[in-house]
C-alpha cells in the first residue's frame, strides 16, 4: 500500500499481525508506572483480572485496593485519594464505569479537577457474547461533554500501554478505552503518541477516514482496497478524542475535500459528532459515518456483529465513496 | 494545635448562636438556599472547627489538617458561615452566597473558598471522598483525622451505604462521620419518605462504631467527638439528632424549611429571636472559669 507513512512506525506488513487485547496494555502500562510512581494507586471494582488490574496488583498488593461491585463509591475514593497527591487509576468495564457513575465523575473528578484515571474495559461491541448490557457504545460521549476531562481510545494493545502510561504522567481526569477481544497489533515501540495529537497513518488526496480504537487497522485495510480501485485514502488515528486535534483535521478536510469517521460507538456524540463539530467551524466537507447507528449491541461473536452493525472495512469503504461522490456534487 | 481552640462550652453556645445568626443574614440576602439544616447543624458545626480538629484558617492547605468533608452539600450555609467567623475569609463575604463573581457557590466546590475541602450537592458522593481520604491518610501513617458530614434524607441514596461496607473493610478508624438525623428532607418527615429507623442498630450491623446524641447539645457534642477520636478499629458514626430550624421557631421542625429562605421580613423576626437568645447566652458565665462567655479564654 502506498502512502503509509513511515514516522509512524507501523508494523510492516499489516495483514500478517499478532492479536493481543487493548487492555493488555493497560495493565503493562500500570504495572510501568507503579515502578516509576509510588503516588500510582490502583482500584477496581470485583474485576481485578479482567481488566488486568491484577498485573499491578500482583507487583504492588499494598497500592491496591479492592472496592466490590460498588463504582460510585470506586470514583469518591479516587477523588478522595487524589487530594492527597496519590494517582488513583479506577478500573471496571465501561458499561459500569463511567456507565453507572457518571455523576460520581461529573461532580466528585470533573468539577473537582482531581486527578483520577478511568479504565473504561470491555468497551464496544467486540464484548460479544454478553450482549448489549455489556457493549458500552455510549462511554465516549457521555464523557467528552464533561469539562477538565480528557478522553483517550487506543488503537492496540502497544498504545493502550502508552496511553495508560501517558495518562498517569498528565495532572488532571482522563479516560481511557478498552477492548475485551483480540486485536490486531499495528503499532509499534516506536510509534508515537501524543495526547491531543492525532497521527496520519497513511497519506491520501481523495478522502481522510478518521479512525479510533479497532476501526483505525480496520480503516487501513479499507484504504488498502480502495486503493485498488485508484482511490487514495489518507487514514487518521484519532486516538484523542477529547481534546481533539481540530488542525490536524482540517488540514485533512482541506486537502482530501471529503471525510469518513469509524468508531466502535453510538453514531450520536462519539467521534463523528467530534470530527464534525472540529470542522464545521473550520473546513467543513462532506462527511460519512460508520458507527453503531443509534441502536442498541446483541449477543454474537464479535467479527458477526461487526457485519451485521456496519464496522467493517467494506462499510468504510462504502462510506468513502459517498463522502467522495457528495463532494463532486458541491 | 495550629488554632486557639475554645474549650467553653458556654462560649461554643455563644459562637454557634452567631454562626445562626449569620446563616440567617446570608440566606435572606442571597434568596434563595437552605434554611433548616444549617441552623440544626450550627452546633455540630462550631464544636469541629472551635475545639475538635486541628486546623489553620491562616494555612487551610497544611498537609497534617484534618479534613472535613460536606457531603450534603445543601446545608454549605453553616459551613461557610462557621469558616468565616473561624478566619478563613471575611465574614462580609457571606453576603455574596450565591451571587455571581462569589467564591460561595451555591453548593460547595472543591477550593471554592479556603477550607472548602470538596465538591458537594448530588447527594452521597462525599461520604466517598472521605473514605478515600481516610484511606490515603492510613497508607501514608499520618495521624490526621477526616470527619464527614451527612444528612440523614441524604443515606436515602446507595453510595452512602456502599461507602459504609468500605470503611469498615480498611478499619477507617480515622474517619468519624456525623450524621445529622434532623428527621425531615424536602418532600416531608424522613420516616413517611423512606423510614431510615432503627439508624443506629442499621451502622452498628455494617461493623461502625455508632455514637447517638443530642446534636444540639454542645457538651454531648463535645463528649461524642473525646470519645470517637479514642475509637480504634472501625469507623465511628455519631448520630446527631438535630432540631431542623434550631432555635428560630418558626422554623423549627418544619420540613417546609428544608430547601428555602427566610424573606427579608421572616429574616427580621429570626434575628430578632436569635438576638434575645444570644442575651442569655451572653450572661451565662463560662463552666470552667466562671468568667462571661464573650471575655472568657478558655
Amino acid at each position: 500500500m502506498k502512502g503509509i507513512n513511515p514516522r509512524m512506525h507501523l508494523v510492516p506488513d499489516l495483514h500478517n499481525v499478532q492479536k493481543v487485547p487493548s487492555r493488555d496494555g493497560y495493565g503493562l502500562g500500570l504495572a510501568e508506572l507503579g515502578k516509576t510512581n509510588e503516588n500510582v494507586i490502583a482500584l477496581c471494582c470485583d474485576l481485578t483480572d479482567s481488566t488486568r488490574t491484577s498485573w499491578f496488583s500482583d507487583k504492588f498488593p499494598d497500592r491496591y485496593f479492592q472496592v466490590g461491585v460498588a463504582e460510585q463509591n470506586m470514583m469518591g475514593i479516587g477523588a478522595g485519594l487524589a487530594t492527597l497527591g496519590k494517582i488513583p487509576f479506577v478500573s471496571s468495564y465501561a458499561v459500569f464505569s463511567p456507565g453507572r457513575n457518571w455523576d460520581q465523575v461529573r461532580v466528585s473528578v470533573c468539577y473537582s479537577n482531581l486527578n483520577v484515571k478511568i479504565q473504561g474495559a470491555h468497551a464496544g461491541i467486540s464484548v460479544g457474547p454478553d450482549g448489549a448490557t455489556h457493549q458500552a457504545l455510549e462511554d465516549v460521549a457521555s464523557l467528552r461533554c464533561l469539562p477538565n476531562m480528557v478522553v483517550l481510545v487506543p488503537a492496540d494493545a502497544v498504545q493502550g500501554e502508552k496511553a495508560t502510561i501517558a495518562a498517569g504522567n498528565r495532572i488532571g481526569p482522563v479516560y481511557v478505552r478498552f477492548g475485551r477481544e483480540k486485536v490486531p497489533v499495528l503499532t509499534t515501540k516506536e510509534t508515537p503518541f501524543e495526547i491531543g495529537k492525532a497521527d496520519i497513518y497513511k497519506e491520501g488526496e481523495d478522502v481522510a477516514i478518521v479512525a479510533m480504537g479497532i476501526m483505525v487497522h480496520e480503516a487501513l485495510m479499507a484504504a488498502e482496497e480502495l486503493e485498488k480501485e485508484g482511490i487514495d485514502a489518507m487514514v487518521i488515528n484519532c486516538h484523542t478524542v477529547k481534546p481533539i486535534d481540530v488542525k490536524t483535521l482540517a488540514d485533512a478536510a482541506r486537502k482530501t475535500g471529503a471525510i469518513v469517521t469509524a468508531e466502535e460507538h453510538q453514531v450520536y456524540g462519539g467521534l463523528g459528532g467530534a470530527v464534525a463539530e472540529a470542522l464545521s467551524t473550520t473546513h467543513p466537507v462532506p462527511m460519512r459515518y460508520v458507527a453503531v447507528m443509534d441502536r442498541f449491541g446483541e449477543s454474537g461473536k464479535p467479527d458477526d456483529l461487526f457485519k451485521k452493525f456496519g464496522l467493517t472495512r467494506h462499510d468504510i469503504i462504502k462510506a468513502a465513496k459517498e463522502a467522495i461522490a457528495a463532494k463532486k456534487k458541491r | 494545635m495550629t488554632f486557639k481552640q475554645t474549650s467553653s462550652v458556654a462560649k461554643l453556645n455563644l459562637i454557634a448562636n452567631k454562626i445562626r445568626q449569620d446563616i440567617i443574614k446570608e440566606l435572606a440576602e442571597a434568596g434563595s438556599g437552605h434554611s433548616a439544616g444549617p441552623l440544626g447543624m450550627s452546633d455540630i458545626f462550631t464544636a469541629l472547627y472551635f475545639h475538635v480538629m486541628n486546623h489553620d484558617p491562616k494555612n487551610p492547605e497544611f498537609a497534617g489538617r484534618d479534613r472535613f468533608i460536606l457531603s450534603n452539600g445543601h446545608i454549605c450555609p453553616v459551613w461557610y458561615a462557621t469558616l468565616a467567623n473561624a478566619g478563613y475569609f471575611p465574614v462580609e463575604e457571606l453576603m455574596t452566597l450565591r451571587k455571581i463573581d462569589s467564591r460561595l457557590q451555591g453548593h460547595p466546590h472543591y477550593k471554592c473558598a479556603p477550607g472548602v475541602e470538596n465538591t458537594a450537592g448530588p447527594l452521597g458522593q462525599g461520604i466517598s471522598m472521605a473514605c478515600g481520604i481516610a484511606l490515603g491518610g492510613k497508607m501514608d501513617n499520618k495521624p490526621f483525622r477526616v470527619y464527614c458530614g451527612l444528612g440523614d434524607g441524604e443515606i436515602n441514596e446507595g453510595q452512602p451505604w456502599e461507602a459504609f461496607m468500605f470503611a469498615a473493610k480498611f478499619k477507617l478508624d480515622n474517619l468519624i462521620a456525623i450524621i445529622d438525623r434532623n428527621r425531615i428532607q424536602i418532600d416531608g418527615n424522613t420516616e413517611d419518605i423512606m423510614p431510615l429507623d432503627p439508624l443506629a442498630d442499621k451502622m452498628k450491623a455494617f461493623n461502625w462504631n455508632v455514637i447517638e446524641i443530642d446534636g444540639n447539645d454542645m457538651k454531648a457534642v463535645l463528649a461524642a467527638f473525646e470519645v470517637a477520636k479514642k475509637n480504634k478499629g472501625k469507623p465511628t458514626c455519631i448520630i446527631a439528632n438535630t432540631v431542623p430550624g434550631k432555635d428560630v421557631s418558626f422554623m423549627e421542625h418544619k420540613y417546609e424549611w428544608h430547601g428555602k429562605p427566610p424573606s427579608k421580613d421572616e429574616a427580621v423576626k429570626a434575628l430578632s429571636e436569635l438576638t434575645a437568645i444570644e442575651a442569655g447566652l451572653r450572661k451565662m458565665n463560662c463552666e470552667k472559669c466562671g468568667k462571661a462567655a464573650e471575655s472568657c479564654q478558655c
